[in-house]
């Protein structure tokens, strides 16, 4: 079976303060509708290579397949179109446009990717809202709702392209465990149903426990 | 098509999610092209007005005879070589005719010459008024009425009566405005004149002329042409000047060389006649051009920062935009919209705030002197400062926007993210 990520050997260095190695030689791969976490402590690369991977760094040694592309061989115009179509992203800190409304934010990258007519992203963004449980939300202005509200909605936001990888840096860091729960069902779901791969950063050990496989760093090495 | 929509709807949120930023971002906008146009049309219509005031009513050439001494003497037509040796003493002018010799067919030359808008003859005839016992210097010019009003606005003169008038009745005179206080005479009394033959004519005050200055207003009046020279004495040929006004000023020198070559009379040039005025003019443009250059300068790096800080503030817009598929280009588009859309609102805010002042000016009352046909003050509506305001908002805002916006498409969205 053809891995729908594919790194081989990734280095990645800082360079400020003092030159510094962040990943070393990083080989994984990310099978269709695989579930992976990716665990470690604080400061051990972790974000920085889900940035890698999730192309917007592009300042790294080494390849990177996405669909059996490389993604080294692209523009950043090209690159932003793989983000748009093929990657939903999730943030640790759920980022949203602070003045556009909850359902605008979950329609935009449908709207950037411009395969369907708006009234069908309409439907399907509120589709996804009710799925992570945050419809009635949806005409609020993004900045005046609660922080456990906005990370949903960038989830449903993730979601809108039906990508075939989901990122995650922290995806349930601020929900309750309930939440937490709701959450790990969906994506849980969706990776089943959908043949979407999975790759979560996470502190949560009992949320990782429960994928696929667990990929766990250490001092920029895979452990 | 659809993708343009989408990032002009993401630039419409923008700027109306933080309206109270984006009034201030056109206000700089507005204030900008206001001053400039209300500076503009201020300065430049002072500075017609003063051009107006010598240069459409002055000649671009006068003609006329001059007594001056000869340049070559008879000695020196007698025997070159002894150069060295020659001592003149108390050289005098040369006698000359005031009269213009074959005034009639250069004046019909002159009218036909391609570079010449107009010329006109003029008789200047020296006078006694007389007032009772008193006796008072003056001057009275022959004149063509109409072609001097439509050469040289002569009827912005005339503060009083009908200047149509030397036309329809010979003996008609429009009085200087000095004299005419002097002598205590106003419209359509008669004044007594004496010529220097010491015959009396009787003629009739139909208008009362002031040109500003008072030597002028105090010894001048205008009569007809033939009156002048029937005062005179002397034939319809008699003629003591030409005024002579071309299509381009800028003719007006060697024209004048021209005419004394050709006819061999003394023709004077209005940038000779008027060194000190053309350097003034030359001036009041110079400072007109530096100060509203200062204002679009100003105003352009007003509208620069705001922009500026207006784009810095999205910054984290900017990443979201990024990771979520946008390109750099989209990204850039959406500031140079949102740009744009300041400045051709602002622009246009410009434009009718520029227009309102200038026309409030233009209503506030401007009495002097100098200038009898003007009452308020002076406002020059040239369309082409509307153009250079509104094109200087567009071009200022685009580069204002692009700035920046080049960065917002270049910065990597994850400094961003990973600078939270």
């Amino acid at each position: 079976m053809k891995p729908v990520l594919e790194t081989k050997h990734i280095n990645k260095f800082f360079f400020d303060p003092v030159k510094f190695q962040v990943l070393k030689d990083i080989s994984i791969n990310l099978q269709l509708g695989e579930f992976v976490s990716v665990m470690g402590k604080s400061g051990c690369g972790k974000s920085t290579l889900l940035y890698i991977l999730s192309t917007m760094d592009t300042d790294y040694a080494g390849d990177l397949f996405i669909d059996g592309q490389k993604m080294s061989d692209l523009n950043k115009s090209e690159l932003a179109r793989i983000r748009n179509e093929k990657i939903g992203f999730v943030f640790q800190f759920h980022y949203l446009l602070a003045e556009f409304s909850v359902l605008k934010n979950v329609m935009m990258p449908a709207l950037k990717l411009g395969k369907e007519k708006k009234s069908i992203i309409k439907k399907k963004a509120l589709e996804k809202l009710e799925l992570l449980g945050v419809a009635d939300q949806a005409h609020k202005k993004a900045y005046k709702i609660s922080g456990g509200q906005k990370q949903r909605i960038s989830i449903a936001r993730a979601l809108i392209n039906d990508p075939r990888i989901i990122m995650g840096d922290e995806p349930t860091g601020n929900l309750d465990s309930k939440n937490s729960e709701n959450v790990f069902n969906i994506l849980r779901d969706l990776g089943k149903k959908q043949d979407m791969s999975m790759l979560i950063v996470t502190h949560d050990l009992d949320f990782a426990k429960r994928t696929d496989r667990i990929i766990e760093m250490g001092d920029g090495n895979i452990l | 098509m659809e993708q343009l929509f989408l990032l002009v709807d993401i630039s419409k949120t923008h700027l109306l999610s933080k309206v109270k930023q984006t009034i201030v971002a056109l206000l700089g906008v507005t204030f900008g092209v206001g001053m400039y146009i209300i500076m503009m049309s201020f300065m430049t219509g002072l500075n017609k007005l003063l051009d107006g005031l010598v240069l459409n009513r002055t000649p671009h050439i006068q003609i006329f005879t001059q007594s001056e001494p000869s340049e070559i003497q008879p000695f020196d037509r007698y025997n070159k070589s002894l150069e060295n040796m020659k001592i003149y003493h108390s050289i005098k002018p040369k006698s000359q005719l005031e009269r213009i010799p074959n005034a009639l067919p250069i004046l019909a030359e002159l009218k036909n010459h391609k570079k010449v808008k107009g010329a006109t003859p003029q008789a200047t005839c020296k006078v006694f008024y007389t007032a009772g016992t008193n006796n008072l210097n003056g001057i009275l010019n022959g004149i063509e009425v109409s072609e001097e009003i439509r050469l040289f606005n002569f009827n912005d003169y005339i503060v009083e009566g009908d200047v149509k008038s030397l036309i329809k009745k010979k003996n008609s005179v429009l009085l200087g405005a000095g004299i005419a206080k002097k002598l205590g005479l106003s419209v359509g009394d008669r004044l007594q004149v004496m010529s220097t033959n010491g015959i009396n004519y009787s003629l009739s005050v139909e208008g009362i002329f002031q040109s500003g200055l008072a030597e002028v207003d105090d010894v001048q009046s205008y009569v007809s042409l033939k009156m002048a020279q029937q005062i005179l004495g002397v034939g319809n040929n008699y003629v003591s000047r030409i005024h002579v006004k071309l299509h381009h000023m800028e003719d007006a020198v060697p024209m004048s060389n021209m005419i004394e070559n050709l006819y061999n009379i003394k023709a004077l040039d209005i940038k000779t006649a008027n060194a000190q005025f053309d350097t003034g003019s030359d001036i009041r443009t110079l400072i007109s051009y530096a100060v509203s250059f200062t204002i679009l300068i100003v105003a352009g790096f007003g509208i620069y920062n705001i922009l500026n800080m207006f784009i810095y503030e999205k910054m984290n817009d900017i990443a979201i935009l990024k990771a979520t598929g946008f390109t750099g280009k989209d990204v850039m588009l959406i500031f140079i919209i949102e740009a744009l859309v300041i400045g051709i609102i602002g622009g246009i805010l410009g434009l009718v705030i520029g227009y309102g002042v200038s026309v409030l000016i233009d209503r506030i009352p401007f009495e002097t002197e100098a200038l009898p046909t003007i009452d308020t003050y002076p406002i020059d509506y040239d369309p082409m400062f509307y153009l250079a305001g509104i094109a200087f908002a567009l071009i200022f805002t685009f580069l204002a926007g692009y700035l920046p916006a080049l960065k917002a498409k270049n910065i990597d969205p994850v400094e961003i993210i990973r600078g939270k």
